[in-house]
């Protein structure tokens, strides 16, 4: 019988094979960042343990840093002393770390790609849900927490037990304007928040396979969004394109080594999986969540759902909350919903091909009267390279505010947030009570949606759009 | 890490399906270097009626007596999903949460409960349905949990949960996670030798 690719992931890096349950497993690369690394960094110093393998380690300031500013003056204390902790424990271990002024910081999981340290066939492991984008590659990558991130540093290893697999195969052609963003929202639809706990998702199928890097780590992103801890898709050419003469990518006779290894492990025909899910490319439209929860999502040309006609009763309470929170009445259409808000960035769509079909939209237009909107690249690079193309310039003329690279107003650590009862379209990835500022509502849709709910000032179909 | 073998007190429900980790511990609670002193802030959204947390929500249930005492949290399906925060089982600790009772939990939550010497026993939908109904009849009733045997005790019935064998066995001692993996370290040693060879290009530097 066929391995599937997660398999022959798992079983390379066993350091020790299950006694029962928990196996341990050797991890290839930790990234760290501010915010759930100092408690963990604190503790290896009380228990006098030191990092094992630091040259495997890599920390970015990322959560809580500002995007209006880099004088570090202006952050705020709390903010500014996890920096500085960061800073202190990288400098005392010994780590590489992309701090505030370096001009490649940004969110960790744009950087890690972006600087050839994430490859094909690696374990990854960073403390923080969104770890699962680096899976695109075909690694086996996933969230931790700080007790984790502990025990990672100190020893390279996980105390893990064997998750489940799940195949979800996407055939045929996406329809215009549909963006794998759409893609991962309409598989949360299907399969619900929970429906990937304790699974690892493998998404394959000729919609994926025609996929970029920059879209597969969308829909390899909000695994998590679906309940599953890692999301991955096989390597193939798009891969080795991408990683090819990235600053840390092998080089010389180790390239053609690693490609031969990496070669090995797509998933082999007859594998077996726990769960197998077949979506047509075709089925999926442009979509928008209207609730708190990822999964509660419906096509642009959906109407907010009626609690009432929900059978089951947890649905119905649920759907009732959110609606409540989200000060939306059923029956809505939600090509009707305003917003005064938009949010472009985050590990989910910050990336420069995010940059670009935004820009796209937003080209010789201008933004809507009484609508913020905030541009966020997903690194120093990504912004680099935006300003390289002009993008900037586009966005700016359109009435944009350009900002510096961070995790910004995904989460609102820092001091891009929602003001309580605004409404914002956003390229993120969690529509939960208070995520992006408390009381703020948010409507999770692809970045070209956003930028054209910038425009018009409400929720609009990309459908409509001329070419 | 404080052992658990077994525990009894108030149970608090929390009638709600996917309560997620920024719900538990909201984001400007995080920028802390420290891993004490996150229990004031456990559901502020929903605690307080301000943000700064001086005034109490009183329809939120944790707002109420007796449950302003509760050890025992139960909760629905998906419980901690979203971010990886082990902030949030720090909050639900230092408040006093010791046993968390639900149909499903989030896989790193679960993991980050464990590690914090926190039980979580994930029931059957109806079993978890059957003690909602007892406990909202009988306010500020005790719900016992016990670890060797695997099982939960409430209103006279007795629930059995899974859990894995190595958490239980790090749970029962309060193992501290490192010293036990540190054993193997000669296996850690022999994997790094074996892969410097096999995968050269994971040596970065």
């Amino acid at each position: 019988m066929g391995k599937t690719m997660f398999e022959k992931i798992w079983q390379d890096h066993l350091v020790r094979d299950s006694q029962g349950d928990t196996s341990l497993i050797y991890i290839d690369l930790h990234l760290v960042h501010e915010v759930t690394s100092p408690q963990a960094f604190a503790a290896l110093r009380e228990n006098k343990r030191t990092v094992r393998c630091p040259e495997k380690t890599v920390a970015t300031m990322d959560h809580n840093v500002s995007t209006r500013t880099k004088d570090i003056e202006k952050v705020d204390t709390n903010s500014r002393l996890q920096m500085d902790t960061l800073a202190q424990n990288c400098r005392q271990f010994g780590v590489l770390l992309y701090d505030f002024e370096h001009k490649d910081q940004g969110i960790v999981h744009v950087i890690g790609p972006e600087q050839g340290l994430t490859l094909p066939g690696m374990t990854i492991v960073c403390g923080d849900s969104h770890t699962a984008t680096h899976g695109a590659f075909g690694s086996l990558a996933f969230g931790i927490g700080t007790s984790e991130v502990e025990h990672v540093l100190a020893t390279q290893t996980l105390q893990q037990s064997q998750p489940k697999t799940m195949l979800i195969n996407i055939d045929g052609k996406l329809g215009q304007g549909v963006t794998s963003k759409d893609i991962i929202l309409y598989i949360i639809g299907q399969i619900g928040t929970a429906g990937g706990t304790g699974y690892v998702i493998e998404y394959a199928g000729s919609a994926i396979r025609a996929l970029s890097m920059e879209a597969r780590m969308t829909i390899c992103n909000m695994s998590i969004e679906a309940g599953a801890r890692a999301g991955m898709i096989a390597p193939d050419e798009i891969t080795f394109n991408y990683i090819k003469g990235r600053d840390f990518a092998p080089k010389d006779a180790n390239w053609d080594k690693a490609v031969a290894y990496w070669k090995t492990l797509p998933s082999e025909t007859g594998a077996k999986f726990d769960r197998t899910l077949d979506i047509k490319a075709e089925d999926i439209k442009p979509m928008v969540t209207w609730g708190t929860s990822p999964g509660q999502v419906t096509s642009v040309d959906g109407i907010v759902p009626d609690p009432d006609a929900m059978k089951d009763a947890v649905d119905r309470t649920s759907a009732r909350n959110a609606l409540a929170y989200m000060d939306l009445k059923p029956g809505t259409r939600i090509l009707d919903i305003k917003v005064d808000k938009v949010f472009i960035g985050s590990c989910t769509n910050g990336r420069i091909e995010d940059l670009r079909a935004a820009a796209l939209i937003v080209k010789g237009k201008w933004v809507a009267n009484g609508v913020t909107a905030i541009v966020v690249p997903g690194s120093g690079r990504v912004r680099l390279q935006a300003v390289k193309e002009g993008l900037d310039k586009i966005f700016t003329d359109a009435g944009f505010e350009w900002r510096f690279a961070g995790c910004s107003m995904c989460l609102g650590m820092n001091d891009d947030q929602l003001k309580k009862g605004e409404r914002c379209a956003s390229s993120s990835n969690r529509n939960f009570e208070g995520r992006q500022g408390p009381g703020g509502r948010t409507h999770l849709m692809s970045p070209q949606m956003a930028a054209l709910a910038a425009l018009e000032g409400k929720i609009t179909d990309i459908r409509t759009l001329k070419n | 890490m404080q052992p658990f073998k077994t525990h009894s007190g108030v149970a608090v429900p929390l009638n709600r399906v996917n309560i997620d980790t920024d719900a538990i511990i909201p984001k400007q609670f995080l920028r802390k270097i420290e891993k004490i002193g996150f229990g004031k802030h456990l559901f502020h959204e929903w605690r307080y009626s301000d943000y700064e947390g001086t005034k109490e929500n009183p329809d939120f249930i944790l707002n109420q007596d007796p449950y302003r005492k509760a050890t025992v949290l139960l909760a629905r399906d998906n419980f901690g999903c979203g971010s990886s925060r082990e902030h949030a089982p720090w909050a639900l600790g230092d408040f006093g949460f010791k046993l968390i009772i639900a149909p499903s939990f989030a896989d790193i939550f679960y993991n980050n409960c464990v590690k914090n010497g926190i039980l979580l026993a994930q029931l059957k939908s109806e079993e978890v349905d059957a003690i909602f109904a007892y406990v909202e009849k009988n306010k500020g009733a005790a719900i016992s949990a016990d670890l060797p045997s695997q099982t939960v005790t409430a209103g006279g019935k007795t629930y059995s949960f899974q859990i894995d064998a190595f958490n239980k066995e790090c749970l029962l001692k309060g193992l501290d996670g490192i010293g036990w993996t540190m054993q193997f370290e000669d296996k850690i040693a022999t994997y790094e030798d074996k892969i410097k060879d096999q995968h050269p290009w994971l040596s970065r530097r």
